[in-house]
């Protein structure tokens, strides 16, 4: 073979790169974040419910911002009524973020761990955090 | 055997026929589809062009009076303060008689006092908004209550629509605008670098049953509301007072009306 030694080692090179996200995480405890709750706001509230059930939330928050969005820039509708009749005034800022004031606790967390960054925030301006 | 001379003129006398035949029935079909969109877009505008907005320069007399309502706009709607005219951001501002009407300039013997005077600008909610027709991705559009209205999130940047805005409402972000803001208010988003921007007739306080901004602050000096309501506060002064609008010989069908004031103006 010629060039055996370099080519074996290019390979073993490659090899460790390529496999570098497996043994990277090799005893690191891969813990799923869980979206922080506890916020003064949230601590008031009588019942403690979101806008939609915990479950619909979790899988489909994005959609529903997407449609939130359209709904209040595009549509002219203000006000949403959600699956169990009650009303919430369309608002990013001043629906969800007033109840989840705790941003880096509540949306970074599991955004970084997704490995998703939404430009809701280029815009939006997030609760002041006193951290 | 191949076909004869004969087969073959019949063959083509008869394809020809059938291809005029065909082509009048396509340009039935699209005649009725243009017929219908035409229509279409007429009953949206009854409809639409609604809101309207009155501004009795009169009643400007002091600096104060305009800092108030502008400020009362930029405070509100998180307008970044940029000294540089060039990347200036600016809902509602003042300018000069000469830059607001520039037609009227050839007028030879016109108030001196009229032409001293700053006028306030903002967006004329056109009834046929050039913004609206060159937006590649539909982020500009006019709402059913006539408010032309941007959608920062289909923003591109391309800035046609400043091109196309014969009133120079449009201003782009060329920066971040969040350093240059003094205080943000947290009830409304900023923008980010590289979208269009402009006066939205405040639609988030319309929502709630407010009148826009710069008319509350402006104490009767600006009037607002439906033009197609006969009893209504802006056809009340439209019906007492001669007003102007900007630049109208470009059928754009500005709402923004100024009165210009009988004897006691400026």
């Amino acid at each position: 073979m010629y060039n055996g030694g370099k080519i074996i080692l290019g390979i073993v090179i490659f090899l460790a790169l390529a496999a570098f996200p497996f043994y990277g995480d090799i005893g690191k405890a891969n813990v799923t974040p869980e979206p922080n709750l506890d916020t003064p706001e949230i601590r008031k509230l009588e019942e403690k419910k979101c806008v939609e059930p915990e479950e619909f939330m979790k899988a489909e928050h994005m959609s529903l911002l997407n449609k939130w969005r359209d709904l209040a820039v595009r549509d002219e509708t203000t006000v949403y009524v959600a699956s169990d009749g009650e009303s919430y005034n369309i608002s990013l800022q001043n629906t969800c973020m007033r109840c989840h004031s705790n941003k880096k606790e509540f949306c970074d967390k599991c955004h970084e761990y997704a490995g998703v960054s939404p430009y809701c925030w280029d815009c939006h301006l997030a609760p002041k955090e006193g951290k | 055997m191949g076909i004869d001379r004969r087969d073959f003129l019949k063959m083509a006398g008869a394809s020809a026929i059938l291809a005029i035949g065909g082509l009048t029935i396509v340009e039935d079909i699209t005649k009725d589809i243009a017929q219908a969109s035409e229509s279409a877009s007429e009953s949206g505008a009854v409809a639409a062009g609604k809101l309207a907005m009155v501004i009795d320069v009169a009643k400007f007399k002091t600096g104060d009076d305009y800092a108030r309502v502008i400020d009362a706009c930029n405070s509100i709607h998180n307008i970044p303060v940029i000294d540089d005219p060039k990347s200036e951001v600016k809902w509602i501002w003042a300018d000069t008689f000469e830059h607001t009407f520039p037609e009227q300039q050839e007028e030879a013997h016109m108030k001196e006092s009229l032409k001293e005077k700053p006028f306030l600008l903002l967006c004329n909610h056109c009834e046929h908004p050039p913004c609206v027709r060159v937006c590649p991705t539909k982020a500009t559009f006019k709402r059913s209550d006539g408010i032309v209205m941007q959608d920062m999130h289909r923003c591109i940047g391309c800035r046609f629509c400043m091109a196309g805005c014969p009133y120079g409402s449009r201003s782009f972000n060329w920066t971040d605008p969040r350093p240059n803001i003094k205080d943000e208010n947290p009830d409304y988003p900023t923008r980010m670098k590289g979208v269009v921007e402009k006066c939205t007739f405040c639609t988030e306080r319309l929502a709630k049953g407010l009148e826009p901004a710069c008319v509350e602050a402006s104490n009767g000096a600006m009037v607002f509301g439906d033009i197609t309501d006969a009893n209504s506060e802006v056809r009340k002064v439209l019906n007492e007072a001669y007003t102007i609008r900007r630049k109208p010989e470009l059928g754009t069908g500005p709402k923004v009306y100024y009165v210009m004031g009988g004897a006691d103006n400026a």
